[in-house]
This record gives structure tokens, C-alpha cells and sequence, in this order.
């Protein structure tokens, strides 16, 4: 059976090749139970750092411009990219 | 923390470093600070259980004199920056105890306290006690500094794990901490084979919160370079907003509208309006 490994980097930048200020990992195989503050080194350097190591990117955030009178708020974190891999179990 | 008598002495007020260091990162730490006596009846009370107080109960009304909790709000340190913080007469929002179980197998997502706050010129505090030695491996309280100005609510934060300069707390028995209210947190999955125990208070300020603490070093520079904390996980560019939202802050605090953080909001707030004659 396939089953899918989810790795979310959030990037410094909304370039892919930006340095990673959080990030997230949830198993589908069930091997791992990642949970928050499980650790304090980042997985990766950069986003591309990722797909070097055979991670594929599925999704990735939109550049959105603030709304009117919301420029200077801050929120989320902007530069989000998921990946996975399909590993056999 | 009574509403007679004169307050806490100034040697005990928090220093403008410091709150410009709260208003940098969120929080003021202060370690060991309850006496180990206090500690070692700490559990056995929060087992007993807290009594409830009510929503904006006052501290004479929460925690009658004599309680343990009186006695740690009148300890003279912690006395001291809950005046420096929200000031005198602070009402009780809540109280409750948190408890990690040995082994418990379950984290919290990383959250903001009650829900979204957009006051920019007033806030609350968290009182965290942690009456034990905390290893990293109990579970203490991740935190994140500097994100407390973000707006968010409550859990939409947990899709995040694991944040770069992310605090997991490690900390000698009678450490309190206080969190502004808007710092994302949780409670770490407790993989010790030790119970872990926390005490938490949430206070309101009845004052303006401006100039409370002790602010004879008003003018010293370690101000500004608190102020100027960058924070590993700020992105480039709303790490920048954060500067400008700091700068608000602190100039509500200090009762100054002009203060300006690096010339953040001065720069893209100049519109001249002189309008020179046609030549």
C-alpha cells in the first residue's frame, strides 16, 4: 500500500529557495507522531533543499496584497509549501 | 496586590529594559523566583484544587489573605511586575491549573489564548508558576517570541509545529513567567515518567498602562536594542511590520505618539502639505 508523508515549510522569502522559519510534519504511514515542539532544528535549510532530498512540492501559497488598511498587520506566517512523498507500507 | 496600601517598591518594578524587552518578545521570565518552601506545598494545593473565582473577580475577592495564592502574588518580585504590567487593582480574567500527565501522548496545537484582541494600546497577562524542575522532556511550555502582535485566533495557528527560535520551556522549580495574551503557546506532549504541574492566571489592567514601571533608565540605550530584538523566524518582510507594530506599542506605553522605532512609520507617513508658490 502507498501512503503519503506531508511536510509543510514555511520560507523566510516567497522564493522556494528561502530559508525555512517553521515547519511541520504529519505521517500517514504511522510510523511517526510529529507533534508541536518536537524539535528545534528545521528538517531543511531551504525549500529547495526539500526536493533535493526527494520531497515533491504540491502546494504553495499565494502572493495576496493586504487588504486596504491592513498593511501593516501582521498574521500567519505567508511563505507555505507543502510537499509530500508516497512511501510504501 | 491589595487596593490600599502603597504598591510595590520600586527596586521591585521591572526596569524600562525589561519592558521594553516584554514588549519585544512577549514575555518577562523570572527563574526560581518563588521560595522552595512555597514549592513544596504547591502540589498538594493544586491537587486540592484553586477555588473558582468569577470573571473579573478582584484579587481580595479570588484569593483571600492567607490563601497560597495571595501569599505568591505578594511575593515582592512577582508583586512587582504585575504592576509594572497591568498595574494595580489588575482584576482576575481566570485562573486555572494545567496538568500534563506522565507519558500523556498529546501536545497542544500552538495557540493564542481567549480569542483575536486588536487593542493596541492595552493588554493582558499571563501568570505561569511552575512549582517543579522542568526538563525538556516534561513538556514545558512552547512558546514563541515576538509573535504576540500577530493577529490570529486562538487555534488557527496549529497547523505549525515547530518554529525557528521557538522557546521550549527548561526551567529551575518557582519559575513564573508572564505572557502578553496574544503569544502563540502550548503545552508540550510530556514524554517524562513526572506528572508536570502549571498554575496560570490571566489578569486585566483597570489603568491606563503607561509609564508603571520603574523608568529611571527611561532614556538608556538598552531600550532600543531591546526594542530592535529580531527574531529567527520573522520573514524578511513582516519581520519589518513587526518593528512598526512594536513601535506602537511602545509608544502607547510611554505615553509618547512620536516614538518611532528606526523611522518605521515616520518615513511612510510623511505627506507634506506645504504648497509652494507656481514660478
Amino acid at each position: 500500500m502507498i501512503r503519503q508523508e506531508v511536510l509543510v515549510l514555511y520560507l523566510a522569502t516567497s522564493a522556494l529557495d528561502a530559508e525555512v522559519i517553521a515547519w511541520s510534519r504529519y505521517d500517514g504511514t504511522g510510523r511517526t507522531k510529529p507533534a508541536a515542539g518536537d524539535g528545534d532544528e528545521p528538517p531543511y535549510e531551504t525549500g529547495v533543499a526539500a526536493l533535493l532530498d526527494g520531497w515533491r512540492l504540491f502546494q504553495a501559497s499565494q502572493l495576496i496584497p493586504p487588504h486596504p488598511g491592513d498593511e501593516y498587520r501582521t498574521s500567519f506566517l505567508k511563505h507555505e509549501f507543502f510537499f509530500e512523498k508516497l512511501t510504501e507500507v | 496586590m491589595t487596593s490600599q496600601g502603597p504598591g510595590p517598591e520600586r527596586r521591585h518594578l521591572l526596569t524600562s529594559a525589561q519592558m521594553a524587552r516584554f514588549v519585544a518578545h512577549g514575555s518577562h521570565r523570572m527563574d526560581a523566583v518563588v521560595p522552595a518552601a512555597m514549592n513544596e506545598r504547591a502540589i498538594s494545593v493544586f491537587d486540592a484544587g484553586v477555588p473558582h473565582a468569577r470573571d473579573g473577580a478582584t484579587v481580595d475577592e479570588a484569593y483571600p489573605p492567607g490563601s497560597f495564592v495571595r501569599e505568591l502574588l505578594e511575593l515582592p518580585e512577582i508583586a512587582g511586575a504585575v504592576h509594572s504590567l497591568v498595574g494595580p487593582d489588575p482584576l482576575i480574567d481566570h485562573h486555572a491549573v494545567h496538568i500534563r500527565h506522565a507519558r500523556n501522548g498529546e501536545a497542544q496545537p500552538l495557540h493564542a489564548d481567549a480569542i483575536i484582541d486588536t487593542r493596541e494600546d492595552a493588554f493582558d497577562v499571563q501568570l505561569m508558576y511552575y512549582p517543579q524542575d522542568v526538563t525538556l522532556d516534561m513538556g514545558g511550555t512552547l512558546s514563541v517570541p515576538g509573535s504576540h502582535l500577530r493577529r490570529i485566533n486562538e487555534t488557527d495557528t496549529g497547523r505549525y509545529q515547530n518554529v525557528r527560535g521557538q522557546t521550549r520551556l527548561v526551567c529551575p522549580a518557582g519559575t513564573v513567567q508572564f505572557l502578553h495574551h496574544g503569544i502563540w503557546h502550548g503545552g508540550r506532549r510530556n514524554d517524562s515518567d513526572i506528572t508536570r504541574y502549571m498554575f496560570k492566571i490571566r489578569f486585566n489592567p483597570t489603568v491606563k498602562q503607561r509609564l508603571l514601571w520603574n523608568t529611571e533608565d527611561l532614556a538608556a540605550p538598552e531600550v532600543l536594542a531591546e526594542l530592535r530584538t529580531r527574531f529567527p523566524w520573522y520573514e524578511n518582510a513582516s519581520g519589518r511590520i513587526e518593528y512598526l507594530n512594536r513601535s506602537r506599542l511602545w509608544a502607547a506605553l510611554t505615553g509618547d505618539p512620536a516614538f518611532d522605532l528606526d523611522y518605521w512609520s515616520t518615513r511612510v507617513s510623511n505627506r507634506p502639505q506645504r504648497v509652494l508658490p507656481v514660478r
